[in-house]
């Protein structure tokens, strides 16, 4: 490809999309992250550990399970 | 203590402070990744929230917190264009640039946009970057982690995959 096909398409990509470096953030984001920083972690319920506690133990001991458990995800 | 150093320790004021130095400079280049604007503002706090739980990992003795957090901000920027890969919507907030009629303009920037969506984020990043925004091929290879002639590279073959789809669109550079 040659330069001045590239320029080409460095101007097609102008014109359909122009140039955002004056974009304006608008508004403070600060609140947003202090509510963000403030919100608890991410906990799983204890009955989602005991049910990835008991499909491991099902396919540790019943690898058989395994098609049958692919086949349906 | 420096204001690096007390963020690098986790003091939360010397996090807001450089939060509010830099939040409009993530915003804007954020938004040159991904134009769109609420996208922007949730990608802006997923950066400084990515920043705040790294604090312990800043190089205080580089002090380059603004290259740092451009180089988080494009990898949140990228995750976000690859989990939205398949729905990118016609942006809203781009500044009318009157080249062409407002109809025309706006059927070039939907087939534009169409054929970047076709595009993987890696080389939809490189090609709005380097040919869109004129962004310096060393300073996007900085922000990407890669050498400026991957970043050629990336630029090459987007714009041969473009130049494919544009031309199957009837739109011809």
């Amino acid at each position: 490809m040659s330069d001045r096909e590239m320029e080409e398409m460095k101007k097609l990509l102008k014109e359909g999309l122009p140039p955002l470096r004056d974009a304006e953030l608008g508004r403070d984001l600060w609140p947003a992250m202090l509510e963000r920083l403030a919100a608890p972690p991410l906990r799983l319920p204890w009955w989602d550990w005991v049910l990835l506690a008991g499909a491991s133990a099902t396919i540790l001991f019943v690898p058989g399970v395994i098609p049958a458990l692919l086949y349906h995800l | 203590m420096e204001l690096l150093e007390r963020f690098a320790a986790g003091d939360l004021e010397a996090f807001e402070t450089l939060f509010r130095q830099y939040q409009c400079d993530v915003f804007r280049w954020i938004m040159r990744i991904v134009r769109d604007r609420a996208a922007a503002e949730d990608l802006t706090l997923e950066t400084f929230w990515r920043m705040y739980r790294a604090h312990a990992r800043f190089d205080v003795a580089k002090g380059n917190c603004g290259g740092w957090l451009r180089r988080i901000a494009t990898n949140a920027a990228l995750d976000h264009l690859r989990r939205k890969r398949r729905e990118v919507p016609l942006p809203e907030d781009t500044p009318d640039v009157p080249k062409a009629p407002p109809e025309e303009q706006s059927e070039l920037r939907q087939t534009i946009f169409s054929a970047m969506d076709r595009l993987s984020p890696r080389l939809r990043v490189a090609i709005l970057l380097a040919l869109v925004e004129e962004e310096p091929y060393d300073s996007i290879a900085e922000v990407l982690g890669i050498s400026v002639n991957a970043v050629k590279v990336r630029v090459f073959r987007g714009v041969r995959i473009l130049r494919k789809e544009l031309s199957a669109a009837g739109v011809h550079p």
